[in-house]
């Protein structure tokens, strides 16, 4: 799936377990805690519970054993959710210190003059301004992002990629932008620093990893607030019971309701919410994509148009062949031998793909003669091919340039296998020996393996493709149902690009589209999801909100699957949490009542020990559930993509009644063994 | 037994026969396309001046329904506290204590008709009329109205606006609520039930003794008491009292009369966002919770009281407080109808049910009137269930949640959070802090764990807006008239101007098309998933408290045990 090279760590590495240990304690600061309302409302109520434990406990009070046990349980509850953000954290981090390693701290050769190249004098990098020019030389790790200026050159970028082949890196085009931390391998550049110290490419790569900035999305606030109710909501009902409870003259001890309380409240999902979200762009960085803000990743969820452009992403970008067909008198094993001839000595990628069919196709193994001379295509003769040394021209080229050759048009029946190819939306290319007509080699756009399987599955998850081509209408329906999309823009110009965004959203769809070139930026600032591609221009990666480091632009498929990912994993997480609670009230209520009313402890279906260990073993699971479910949040919720029905229903079994029935056998489970172990 | 279920099969047939077409016409209305009225309400509105034909934002919305509640408040409570100044009072009833007048007033107002007292012993003819009767139309139309809004608002592409109040109040008082009540009270009085303005006639009783009867405009009253989901009745025993439902037949009419309006709203609203399956998927949902609360209060009174075994007919069930002339099925289809539609209106004492009986009724009301619900608000607070069913298991199809094509997003589970607190503040909060200071236990009738449901049942039934008494229960007292009074403001307001402004804010968002990717809210899938959410967040909230009144009730008696 991706290439990259940067270290891979296992779930639990011990390299970061160690650490988020310590980390977890660390995360008790109240500062720290009041992030997040429900773990920091548990943390309160552990403060409470310890109290009174210990003064039960100074007092020799009846509730002294299972109070203390409460309050620690209650205390690791808190720790468990530390632990899980800590264990995200960790991995984040790691993954940033292979970053950091890259980074150099080198001193940057500043130009005084564009056009001297030797006047430069060494500047420590964090002090270089934007719009500075930088001289960057064989050798030389770029201390910064910047924009070519001058000069070209090949650069290793597999710091950055995890792509070894050095690629080339030059002034003008979409190929001007470099980014700090890769390494100059051959040649100089001259670049204009674009970013400001601190500010570079790879300094936000870390940072995002690191989760040091990260920011709460919007579904997760809102999650966060709905959280917040019902911990308030459980508040009322705790708070009221000990005022009810007295009416039959019952007291219960205050140490039963912190427990009821902490049991209730979502302490799961309020736990693992932070560690799903950094997870989640963790497994995006491990794609190789680096998301400018975790909106952009959720709001990928959301996508309900992909535009994709044909080349690259949906074709492999070159015409290949695709067959022979020959004019009336001559056999296609003939038509095959002259244009294997022909294209022998050519090794454009259309050169390259005839000889693949010819020789695939009649197992033809005729090599070059030596003494042959190689006539190239030019764009003044439009045609190319090989002058045999016993005589004979072959040559192959566009129809009219062939016409021209022979002196005389195309005989009927050829022009007319020429009207069909191009009319199918490929390109005919004739095939001549000394001017006699053989055939024609239907060259075609060929549509990538597998990518109209991806596109049914884009359709069931309910996502709409449209392929974006500078092709004719023609060519462009042609190649659009053979790859399988839902439509086409065809003629396509940046400007028709951004107006048929603009015309779905307006319709209330969300959009996302890639892009590399300058004359991309408007339409990826105004697609909801714009993922620009590493080689890109610094203004397409400043347009786009997430970059593709493999510059891959099938990434987007990946990238939409990540955003589902994260937003299922919350959801199912939180249902599971929720539906916890009916099993966590038939364990501690009946405990609570039975001494006024006996006949309650028909509401004990679990045929708990005592009261005493089932409150306990209803604390006990509530906390181990927290470390129980640490690796489903940081790997995320298995997704296989499907329908919104098929999905809902599938996690509201697994997440929904799971959530109704696990706690039921887990505190029973529980509740053995605490009365085993005599610990209530 | 079978008669029992072919009875309610076919109250279950008309019910639906009725409020199908009810939803069609009441979308018609809102819509502005009935008009056979149409100089009456033009010269109602221009009165009102132009003020009253432009569409308002939700704020605006919602100042004009504050305002006009507010302004029925006081007028009412004037009224209440000055009747005996006032003409149309033969009896020669007192003005009513400021706090008696303040809870009443507000109960009228916001459509609870919770009774701190008996009508017929208190309340002047002109009070009854001009004050009550006025509010049973208004309020519901209010409710209604809110109804209406926020179908619009969710209905609505990039807008801005949810209607016009005041056009919305007047067309649901004069196309749907005037005439249907009009035909019911002639219905009624046809049946048998007074309406006269005489005050009482003295009858001589088969002992050869004389009885004082109270009579009363009471057809009338007893019609829109039931079709705008008041229930405030006529005499203190509401509908057991003869005069109020003498027969079977005025029996299965007001119980039908009860849900008619709420459930036609499902439909309403489906026709109103223009996708009828999402109004049926509502009312499915409703329909299944108001089944399940109707089976177990019907199983429980027809088992009947454990410690009276042999001492009366086995097959007879528990009759105590229930009318011998509706029955166990007659009074406890009522009693489903009357706690679900928030209506309150009782032919049976609820006090007298089984605690398992007692406890349905009044789960049925701590759901927070979802199960149909009142007139209009019915429906809006089973769509603030539908936005926290939405959110929490939306983004388990990996989308931001949507409902209707719009976005869920914190500012709408915001205001939904919100509404959540509204219950336990009110039937929770409100109750612990009455047994606190003491004023609860001096108001309850009986001691142990019924005696807390009574409490329990007063506060949620004050709440939830919904009016019925458990009885046994003495509110007539400063404390408890004045929280009870907050508690009917806090179920109504605390409800209404959240959904309004959610309707607000999803009226302002684009609608995405649906696709495969969007889950769908009309099917089977998502109805489980409504009530799971109903059941999860909004039952187990009461589930500890229940467990100490009808539960331990429950439990006690079976093992002999009675306070």
């Amino acid at each position: 799936m991706s290439k990259h090279s940067s270290p891979a760590f296992g779930l639990f590495a011990p390299a970061i377990l160690g650490p988020a240990v310590l980390h977890a304690f660390r995360k008790l600061d109240p500062r720290s805690l009041a992030r997040n309302p429900v773990i920091f409302s548990t943390a309160l109520v552990s403060l409470v519970a310890t109290v009174l434990a210990l003064r039960e406990a100074l007092t020799a009070g009846p509730n002294a054993a299972i109070g203390v046990q409460i309050a620690i349980w209650l205390w690791f509850t808190v720790l468990f959710a530390n632990f899980a953000e800590a264990v995200a954290e960790g991995r984040g981090k790691a993954r940033a210190d292979a970053f950091r390693a890259t980074k150099s701290s080198a001193q940057a050769k500043v130009l005084a003059d564009a056009r001297d190249r030797t006047a430069f004098r060494a500047r420590d990098v964090e002090r270089v301004e934007v719009g500075e020019l930088i001289l960057v030389e064989a050798g030389d790790t770029l201390p910064t992002d910047g924009e070519v200026v001058e000069g070209a050159a090949s650069v290793d970028e597999s710091a950055i990629t995890g792509e070894s082949a050095p690629v080339i890196r030059e002034s003008g085009g979409d190929r001007s932008s470099v980014t700090g931390g890769t390494r100059l391998v051959s040649d100089w550049l001259v670049v204009r620093v674009t970013a400001k110290p601190g500010e570079t490419f790879l300094d936000r790569m870390i940072a995002l990893v690191e989760g040091a900035k990260r920011q709460k999305t919007p579904n997760e606030i809102a999650l966060d607030i709905l959280l917040a109710g019902l911990t308030l909501v459980f508040l009322l009902v705790v708070v009221t019971l000990p005022v009810f409870a007295s009416w039959s003259g019952t007291t219960l001890p205050v140490i039963y309701l912190v427990a009821l309380f902490v049991t209730l409240i979502p302490t799961t999902i309020g736990g693992l919410l932070s560690a799903i979200g950094i997870a989640g762009m963790e497994r995006l960085v491990k794609a190789n994509v680096v998301a400018k803000s975790g909106r952009a990743v959720e709001a990928a969820g959301d996508i309900d148009v992909l535009l994709l452009d044909k080349t690259g992403t949906i074709t492999f970008g070159n015409r290949m062949a695709d067959a022979f067909e020959p004019a009336p008198g001559v056999t296609e094993q003939e038509l095959a031998e002259a244009a294997l001839l022909a294209s022998l000595a050519d090794d454009t990628p259309e050169g390259k793909s005839i000889v693949d069919l010819a020789r695939r196709r009649f197992g033809l193994a005729a090599t070059l003669d030596a003494r042959a001379t190689y006539v190239p295509f030019s764009a003044h003769t439009r045609m190319s091919g090989v002058d045999l040394p016993g005589g004979g021209a072959l040559r192959k080229g566009a129809s009219d340039a062939m016409a021209a050759l022979s002196g005389a048009p195309l005989s009927p029946a050829v022009d007319q296998i020429v009207k069909r190819i191009g009319a199918s939306g490929g390109t005919p290319l004739v095939v001549a020996q000394d001017g006699r007509v053989l055939g024609v080699i239907h060259l075609k756009d060929v549509v990538k393996p597998a990518i109209r399987e991806r596109f049914a599955e884009l359709r069931r998850m309910g996502i709409r493709t449209v392929m974006i081509t500078g092709d004719n209408p023609l060519t462009a329906a042609a190649i659009a149902a053979e790859a399988g999309v839902d439509d086409f823009l065809a003629e396509a110009t940046p400007e028709k690009k951004l107006e048929l965004i603009r015309r779905e959203q307006a319709e209330g769809r969300l959009v996302a589209m890639c892009g590399d070139g300058s004359n991309d930026a408007p339409a990826l600032a105004q697609a909801d999801v714009g993922v620009a591609m590493n080689t890109g221009t610094p203004a397409a990666k400043e347009a786009g909100n997430l970059i593709d480091l493999d510059s891959d632009p099938t990434k987007l498929i990946e990238i939409v699957l990540v955003g589902k990912q994260l937003l299922i994993s919350r959801g199912a997480l939180t249902t599971f949490s929720v539906a916890n609670d009916v099993a966590k009230y038939f364990a501690i209520l009946p405990a609570l009542f039975v001494a006024a009313y006996p006949g309650l402890g028909v509401l004990d279906v679990m045929g708990l020990g005592s009261p005493q260990s089932a409150i306990l073993s209803a604390v006990i699971f509530n906390a181990l559930v927290i470390v129980a479910l640490i690796p489903i949040a940081l790997k995320g919720v298995a997704y296989t993509p499907a329908s919104a029905s098929a999905l809902l229903g599938r996690n509201l079994l697994v997440y929904g009644l799971g959530g109704l029935i696990v706690p039921f056998l887990g505190i029973k489970a529980i509740d053995l063994v605490v009365d085993l172990l005599h610990l209530a | 037994m079978d008669a029992d279920l072919l009875q309610f099969v076919l109250f279950a047939g008309l019910l639906v026969a009725l409020a199908v077409p009810l939803g069609a016409y009441m979308a018609a209305t809102f819509a502005g396309d009935v008009r056979f009225l149409a100089p009456v309400e033009r010269a109602l509105l221009s009165a009102a001046g132009p003020a009253a034909e432009k569409p308002q934002r939700w704020t605006g919305y919602a100042l004009a329904l504050l305002a006009f509640n507010a302004a029925g408040f006081a007028l009412l409570y004037l009224i209440l506290l000055f009747q005996d100044r006032l003409p149309l009072n033969p009896q020669g009833f007192p003005g009513l204590s400021p706090h008696l007048a303040f809870n009443t007033a507000m109960s009228f107002v916001t459509n609870t008709n919770w009774q701190s007292y008996g009508g017929e012993t208190t309340l002047s003819n002109f009070s009854q009329m001009v004050g009550l009767t006025t509010q049973n139309f208004v309020s519901a139309a209010s409710g209604m109205a809110v109804a209406a809004a926020v179908a619009r608002g969710f209905a609505t592409r990039q807008g801005k606006t949810l209607g016009n109040f005041w056009v919305d109040l007047t067309r649901a008082t004069l196309y749907i609520l005037l005439p249907a009540a009009l035909g019911l009270a002639l219905v009624f009085a046809y049946c048998g039930l007074p309406q006269t303005l005489a005050g009482a006639f003295d009858a001589t009783t088969l002992e050869g003794a004389r009885q004082t009867l109270a009579l009363g405009p009471v057809a009338s009253q007893i019609a829109i008491k039931q079709l705008g989901t008041n229930g405030g009745g006529f005499f203190n025993v509401n509908s057991a009292h003869p005069f109020e439902n003498p027969t079977a037949i005025t029996n299965l009419l007001s119980t039908l009369a009860i849900l008619a309006l709420p459930a036609g709203f499902c439909f309403t609203y489906g026709r109103m966002v223009g996708d009828r399956r999402q109004g049926r998927a509502l009312f499915a949902a409703m329909a299944l919770l108001f089944l399940a609360g109707f089976a177990a209060l019907y199983a429980s009174e027809q088992a009947g009281n454990p410690l009276q075994a042999g001492l009366v007919d086995a097959g007879a069930g528990n009759m105590e407080g229930k009318e011998v002339r509706f029955g166990i099925l007659g009074s406890t289809l009522w009693a489903a109808a009357t706690t679900a539609a928030s209506n309150g209106s009782v032919n049976a004492m609820h006090d007298s049910f089984t605690p398992l009986g007692g406890l349905v009724a009044m789960l049925n009301i701590q759901l927070g009137e979802v199960v149909f619900g009142g007139v209009g608000v019915g429906l809006t607070g089973m769509l603030l269930f539908v936005i926290l069913a939405v959110f929490l298991a939306g983004l388990m199809v990996g989308r931001t949640p949507e409902y209707l094509g719009k976005k869920i997003e914190a500012r709408e589970v915001k205001l939904a959070a919100l509404t959540l607190l509204v219950m336990p503040l009110g039937a929770l909060i409100l109750p612990a802090l009455a047994i606190a200071a003491g004023t609860a236990q001096s108001s309850v009738q009986d001691a142990g764990p019924h005696g807390l449901s009574e409490l329990l049942y007063a506060y949620s039934s004050a709440t939830g807006n919904n009016g019925s008494a458990f009885a046994g229960f003495s509110a007539n007292t400063v404390w408890h008239n004045t929280f009870l009074g907050l508690a009917m403001m806090l179920g109504r307001f605390g409800y209404i101007i959240p959904i309004l402004a959610i309707a607000g804010s999803l009226a302002a968002k684009k609608a995405a098309p649906p696709t495969a990717g969007t889950f769908p809210t009309h099917g089977a899938l998502f109805v489980a998933l409504l009530l799971a959410t109903i059941l999860i967040v909004g039952a187990l909230t009461f589930l500890p408290v229940l467990a100490l009144g009808p539960l331990a009730e429950h439990v006690s008696l079976l093992a002999g045990r009675t306070f």
